[in-house]
């Protein structure tokens, strides 16, 4: 390859302008694709952080329950209107036994039991109205890390001690080591000691999240020995529907997947996928369109030295690699220019572009796989361009090139 | 020794199955001897170019037989012929053809690295020798841009001669050259001829020069009008 890979560079460095030129066109195309596909990809990243920080992958509870007429509807004589129930707390049946199953689902890496439901949270004159949720730390920190978003105290749930949002501990001007008291529906009361403040990244959820140990929400809630429901985390983010789906047959429970709780966010973050794909594809097309036409006239005005070449013993093939080479080497050096722009793209978005706080929007890199993906695909559209040139150089009979 | 070259009826017609086919060799028998130095001669049109390209395998023939070193090159596929090419002929074009691109050194050992893929040391010092042979020693690392017309043709017979070819096919070689220059390009392909024992056929338009070769072949129409040794002189 020594020989083609000699004369492309010669050909490429001879051309002077026209190979600067096309090299600025697939650096130009490199970086476009590159900049947004990582502005997207940290997009994404950070907008599925921030929902599924707080939230399992998967959640399984007790189906809802149904009214049963005792009249069929199928009798048309019979005017009926069947009013849904009104949804109790109920536990999820066997649960103890229905977590190792869960566990060993493919895909399932944690599970983590809960007892959830609403309550009042009162001090003093004040009442806020809370969401009570009682877990094993240990095990909800392997869902949703509840402990790394602590921002005061120490980070547990033994009896008698809580975790709050900052929000609400500053609703009720407490701290930690404060006590506050749990009131729910069904009248039952404990007093809490604060363990820790949580920050979850939300307003509305540091204003209403309260956690308790597992025993103590069961108490409150009067579910004894209950779970309301199970969370699940999972491998496959994007795998999350699929096992909620084979869950669901396997067990009789409502199983629950983030993405249909999230339906519009999946369906934005699909439009954005598939619109970064278009533009990666649209860019590619004129880079190659581009590469290809400067190739093309490159070969008319290299036909003698074609014919040249030819008479001294070059092979068709070794003719058509010669300009295969060519469109390799601009791809890469347009590839490596590329990326070098991309990342000052880059640098000035998250220098420039800050958020109310100050701080960056989010955080955008260019991963190693990301450059090396796009020079890679740069490299075979500049060999995809170079092939129609080629086998028009290769065509050429020598007596004709040289002739002219 | 089999002949250098030995071709039987050879016909070449342009334009096939199109209205304006036209025949413009009709026949050819000739056989050239390994060592000779003949001249092809003959009016404009006549077909010296095209018999040219067909014995240096630049194109391809419609009819007759070729042996070249003793073997047919017919029916042969591109990459055959290709290799036979690179292995047993050089050429010198009337109009220079070096690849611009590349020095004079680099244009000589072309050949080489088209072949091997590399240039041997060995390679590059017969480059210098054959460059310092046709007096261009000084001029290793220049382009072809930088040479004069002589300078450059002294090049191409270089580059013709570098993988030692049995053969060597000239084109017009002094056409575009001052008389002092033409002259001694021609002396450099007689010193060759003579050192080497390379063949060389040499179309030409100029009746001087074509005296003094070994051997005068003349086409007309197409077709050998004459075939004559020329007698021995200086």
């Amino acid at each position: 390859m020594r020989f083609e890979f000699t004369v492309a560079l010669r050909f490429l460095r001879e051309g002077r302008f026209q190979s600067l030129l096309i090299i600025f066109g697939v650096a130009a195309g490199v970086a476009v694709v590159t900049y947004i596909s990582a502005l997207v990809e940290g997009l994404q990243g950070n907008t599925i952080q921030k929902t599924l920080g707080n939230q399992a992958h998967v959640v399984v509870k007790p189906r809802e329950e149904v009214a049963r007429p005792s009249l069929s509807a199928t009798d048309a004589r019979i005017a009926r209107d069947v009013q849904p129930r009104a949804q109790r707390l109920r536990s999820i049946d066997n649960w103890s036994g229905l977590l190792p199953l869960l566990e060993r689902t493919p895909n399932v890496v944690a599970a983590s039991p809960m007892a959830t439901g609403a309550a009042l949270a009162l001090r003093g004159e004040a009442s806020k109205s809370i969401a009570l949720v009682g877990v094993e730390l240990e095990r909800y920190d392997r869902i949703v890390d509840l402990s790394g978003k602590a921002v005061k105290g120490v980070p547990r749930l033994v009896a008698g001690e809580a975790m709050i949002g900052t929000e609400l501990a500053r609703d009720f001007g407490v701290d930690v080591g404060d006590r506050f008291s749990v009131q729910t529906a069904v009248g039952a009361t404990e007093v809490f000691k604060i363990a820790a403040l949580v920050d979850l990244g939300n307003r509305e959820l540091n204003r209403r999240q309260v956690y308790v140990g597992l025993r103590s929400a069961q108490s409150l809630l009067n579910v004894p020995g209950g779970a309301t429901n199970i969370d699940l985390k999972v491998a496959e983010l994007f795998e999350a529907e699929n096992t909620a789906a084979l869950l669901r047959r396997q067990v009789d429970m409502e199983v629950e997947s983030w993405m249909q709780t999230n339906a519009q966010l999946l369906s934005a973050l699909n439009a954005q996928t598939i619109s970064t794909l278009l533009i990666r594809v649209f860019t590619s097309i004129v880079v190659v369109l581009g590469i290809a036409s400067v190739l093309v006239v490159s070969v008319v005005q290299k036909r003698k030295e074609i014919g040249i070449l030819r008479a001294m013993g070059a092979t068709r093939r070794q003719m058509t690699q010669v300009f295969l080479a060519q469109g390799a080497i601009v791809g890469l050096i347009g590839s490596v220019a590329g990326t070098m722009l991309a990342n000052l793209l880059l640098w000035l978005f998250s220098t420039f572009v800050k958020g109310s706080d100050g701080q960056p929007l989010f955080v955008i890199s260019l991963s190693f796989n990301l450059a090396a993906g796009v020079a890679l695909g740069a490299t075979l559209c500049g060999i995809l361009a170079a092939v129609l040139p080629a086998l028009r150089a290769a065509r050429l009979d020598p007596a004709q090139a040289i002739r002219i | 020794m089999p002949a250098i070259i030995e071709l039987q009826g050879i016909r070449k017609s342009y334009g096939i199955g199109t209205s304006v086919e036209t025949e413009v060799l009709h026949g050819i028998d000739l056989t050239l001897q390994p060592g000779e130095f003949a001249a092809l001669i003959g009016p404009s049109g006549s077909g010296k170019s095209t018999l040219l390209n067909i014995i240096g395998l630049l194109e391809p023939m419609t009819a007759g037989d070729y042996r070249l070193g003793g073997i047919s090159v017919k029916g042969l596929a591109d990459d055959d012929i290709t290799a036979r090419r690179g292995d047993m002929l050089g050429f010198v074009f009337q109009f220079h053809h070096l690849v611009p691109a590349f020095t004079a050194l680099e244009n000589v050992v072309m050949p080489h690295l088209i072949r091997d893929g590399k240039v041997s040391d060995a390679a590059l010092r017969e480059g210098r020798a054959l460059l310092a042979k046709v007096g261009l020693a000084d001029a290793l690392h220049k382009k072809p841009a930088e040479l004069s017309g002589g300078m450059q043709q002294r090049v191409a017979i270089a580059r013709a001669l570098a993988r030692g070819s049995a053969l060597v096919l000239a084109d017009e070689p002094t056409g575009n050259l001052d008389t002092k220059s033409a002259d001694d390009v021609f002396v450099l392909l007689r010193e060759f001829n003579r050192e080497r024992g390379t063949t060389f056929l040499i179309v030409t338009h100029d009746p001087r020069l074509a005296a003094r070769c070994d051997r005068i072949i003349e086409l007309v129409d197409g077709q050998i009008a004459a075939d004559r040794p020329v007698a021995a002189q200086e």
